[in-house]
């Protein structure tokens, strides 16, 4: 079984791949992440105009609605390069919000929305609830109609930079079935939005009370496409879930490895010592491993069966690895590690984030039982 | 090479799965061995022997090696075809590994005229058994300081010393040996010399080695005073180093030159987890254990991952970074998989977990509990993992020598 796994690299992304490199190494080191921490939108205005004259908002949006025309496949490097450098902003729901327009929304909506998005206009996904169900079509918001427009009611959270979005996707249930719902931020009510305290500092993520909130009736996305959309955004999220756990390993463990080269010990070199250097390697194996998931999950995204799988396995081994490297980044700094002031904290906050959010290790793994025996 | 048409493969290719078909042997009534290291009794070893002699002789071994030494001259993706109907017609595996997969792709390379026309026909033909004199008692991981000793005598060198873990040490006629000719040497590399060496001369004696799984195949081999002859010496004394280097990377394929066949077979995955659906843990199908479900995912996640990584190390930009890390990393995840699956496996069976070969009971007799024993061959020969580990740390992440 599994023999003819692949793996391909396109030429585009090649080029983004090394775009987004040098770009996020540039504007965003540490010093940077750190003043953006303190700051309420998280990430600086000039450099999200600097992306989107790039064109990355687009990057997976077809070119008649604006978009540059390629795929999920070459977001991946750009979304990895950010995470290698921690890098905030809005990039990653946006792009998930303009993947479940492309998968459900009504032609009306793509063409109003679409191009917005890809001019630089931010928007986000309200999917997960506190019943905390990683089950996406688990959903006990409500969506009624009255008078031709839609009540809306229930609680979202992990509503991911809703401060800088000017749309909100919401995940409601309609007549009894799942449907999505486009929200315009400007007519949420005062208070309907509160930042929740996350772990990882770099990240705007939101509580919205939907209770009181009213959209016009063709705000519904195609309802005919529901369960689709929702497992392709299940999947799109996973996918840039492991693209930043790849990043973010990748990072903490040069960032460990500097550390063990140059911090003595009983007048040795602390990475000569085995008990760190061996779980270091092993850091390194997780990592490099779980990056070829991830790129064989680029590759494969979208594809009946294989992508799911391919997904899932980056997912799990990705998340874990990030952890695992993040973890052992605090312990091995030793006094140091314990402080604010080292950074192995914010890999391993970042870790927090891509391993909870969309399914655990665990849950991936049972998912990937079911698809393989 | 460039010339091969896909007509020509594709004619070789016909013909090889029918030879295969018609002559794959049919199992023994004896418990054939999946490596190439346990070949422990006699009547394993001419079963395997006769095999790859038909091999060759039907030009499915060997195919790309030159005809002037008893090769088939043709293209090396001749034989890769020949490989590939091998191994799905499930054919054996090949006998004399390290002469097919060592010796011979190093006497092509470096020996001389003579040599060649003297060693590589009785390779292939499992004639001549070759085996491998790396590894000493005291020196297991630490090549480089091999200690068994040739002193030049005239027109021979005397060997004293003794070597371990000599696959088939007790049927071979050659040996590759790795000794020191100079323990004044400044770095202790310069004074190794690597000989071809035969084993029938008196003073070379092979003890078995009963390994844990009760089987034999390794030897340890003692030399007292072995007179061998001068002109089995290969790239020049003080070199051995370099040589020996040379040799592994045959192994790990980075030079190619091998013969074709295999020496191993390992259980395909998916038959773990047709295992996984047929095993009856605590009274129930293994693969109904959310735990076992968890870990068998886990493990297959790695199979997978190792596919990937071997793809992903020729795609230069995404191997940038650190260009050796996929690499290196190969043999060290490989062995330990390896390990760990054949571990599970066992852990999916319940109290058949604790039945061995021999027992009419025990699932697919006994087969997983000898794999994972015999699958430390591969996480402690060849450098252990502790010995990976520092590899790794020190030539990938540039970590100071422990």
């Amino acid at each position: 079984m599994e023999r003819n796994v692949t793996l391909t690299f396109s030429e585009e992304q090649a080029e983004l791949l090394e775009v987004a490199q040098n770009f996020c190494r540039d504007k965003s080191p540490v010093p940077t992440v750190r003043k953006l921490i303190e700051d309420e939108l998280g990430y600086d205005p000039a450099v999200w105009q600097e992306m989107i004259a790039l064109g990355w908002l687009g990057i997976a949006v077809p070119e008649e609605f604006g978009g540059v025309g390629l795929s999920m496949a070459e977001v991946v490097p750009v979304v990895e390069q950010m995470s290698r450098r921690l890098m905030g902003g809005p990039f990653v729901p946006t792009t998930l919000a303009a993947q479940a327009l492309l998968a459900g929304g009504t032609e009306a909506q793509k063409s109003r929305i679409l191009p917005e998005i890809c001019a630089g206009k931010a928007a986000t996904l309200a999917l997960t609830e506190p019943h905390a169900d990683w089950d996406l079509t688990h959903i006990e918001a409500k969506a009624v109609e009255e008078g031709g427009k839609l009540k809306l009611s229930g609680t979202k959270i992990f509503v991911v930079d809703a401060a800088s979005a000017e749309w909100i996707i919401a995940s409601v249930m309609k007549d009894g079935k799942p449907a999505l719902v486009i929200i315009e931020k400007a007519a949420l009510p005062e208070g309907a939005l509160r930042r929740e305290v996350v772990a990882d500092e770099t990240r705007r993520s939101f509580r919205l009370e939907l209770d009181g909130v009213e959209v016009p009736a063709d705000a519904l996305l195609d309802t005919s496409r529901t369960s689709e959309t929702l497992a392709h955004i299940d999947l799109a999220s996973s996918l840039l879930l492991s693209a930043e756990a790849c990043g973010a390993a990748a990072s903490c463990v040069d960032y460990t490895v500097e550390y063990l080269k140059t911090r003595k010990q009983f007048g040795k070199l602390i990475g000569s010592y085995q008990s760190l250097k061996h779980p270091t390697v092993d850091a390194l194996v997780a990592y490099e491993t779980a990056r070829s998931h991830l790129y064989n999950a680029a590759c494969t995204f979208g594809q009946q069966g294989e992508g799911e799988i391919a997904v899932r396995m980056a997912k799990s081994e990705s998340s874990d690895a990030l952890s695992f490297a993040a973890d052992r980044a605090i312990q091995f700094h030793g006094g140091f590690g314990f402080t604010y002031e080292c950074d192995a904290q914010l890999y391993r906050r970042r870790g927090m984030w891509c391993e909870y959010l969309h399914g655990d290790g665990p849950y991936q793994r049972a998912k990937l039982a079911d698809l393989l025996f | 090479m460039s010339d091969v048409s896909q007509k020509e493969l594709d004619e070789f290719r016909a013909g090889a799965r029918a030879w295969f078909a018609e002559n794959v042997p049919a199992d023994p009534d004896f418990m054939l061995p999946l490596t190439f290291m346990e070949v422990g009794t006699q009547e394993q070893f001419d079963f395997l022997r006769d095999w790859q002699h038909k091999c060759y002789e039907a030009g499915y071994l060997g195919a790309a090696w030159p005809k002037e030494y008893g090769g088939g001259g043709l293209a090396q993706a001749f034989q890769d075809v020949a490989t590939q109907e091998m191994h799905r017609a499930g054919g054996p595996i090949m006998l004399n590994a390290i002469g097919i997969n060592w010796a011979g792709p190093l006497i092509l390379d470096m020996g001389s005229e003579e040599q060649r026309k003297a060693y590589i026909k009785g390779i292939l033909s499992a004639e001549d058994i070759w085996c491998q004199g790396f590894s000493e008692p005291d020196h297991g991981s630490d090549l480089g300081n091999a200690q068994t000793r040739a002193v030049r005598d005239g027109d021979d060198y005397v060997v004293n010393g003794s070597k371990i873990w000599t696959t088939q040490g007790n049927y071979a006629k050659y040996m590759i040996l790795l000794a020191r000719t100079d323990p004044d040497a400044p770095r202790k590399y310069d004074g190794l010399s690597f000989f071809l060496a035969p084993m029938t001369v008196p003073g070379v004696e092979t003890v078995p080695i009963k390994k844990l799984t009760g089987e034999y195949g390794f030897t340890q081999t003692f030399f007292t005073d072995a007179r061998i002859p001068a002109t089995s010496l290969i790239g020049g004394e003080g070199k051995g180093w370099a040589v020996a280097m040379r040799t592994l990377e045959y192994e790990r394929g980075a030079r190619g030159g091998q013969a074709g066949g295999y020496v191993t077979v390992y259980p395909d995955v998916g038959e773990v987890v047709e295992l996984a659906k047929r095993a009856l843990r605590n009274g129930h199908p293994a693969c109904e254990d959310p735990i076992i479900r968890d870990k068998l995912v886990k493990l297959l996640a790695t199979y997978r991952g190792l596919q990937l990584n071997g793809k992903r190390s020729r795609i230069a930009p995404l191997v940038q970074d650190k260009p050796m890390s996929l690499p290196l990393m190969s043999k060290l995840i490989a062995t330990e998989f390896y390990r760990e699956i054949n571990q599970l496996a066992m852990a999916m069976q319940g109290p058949r977990g604790a039945y061995y070969v021999g027992e009419p009971e025990a699932y697919d007799e006994g087969i997983w509990q000898r794999s994972y024993l015999n699958a430390f061959s591969g996480t402690i020969g060849g450098g252990t993992s502790q010995i990976q580990h520092n590899i790794i740390g020190e030539h990938v992440l540039g970590l100071p020598k422990s």
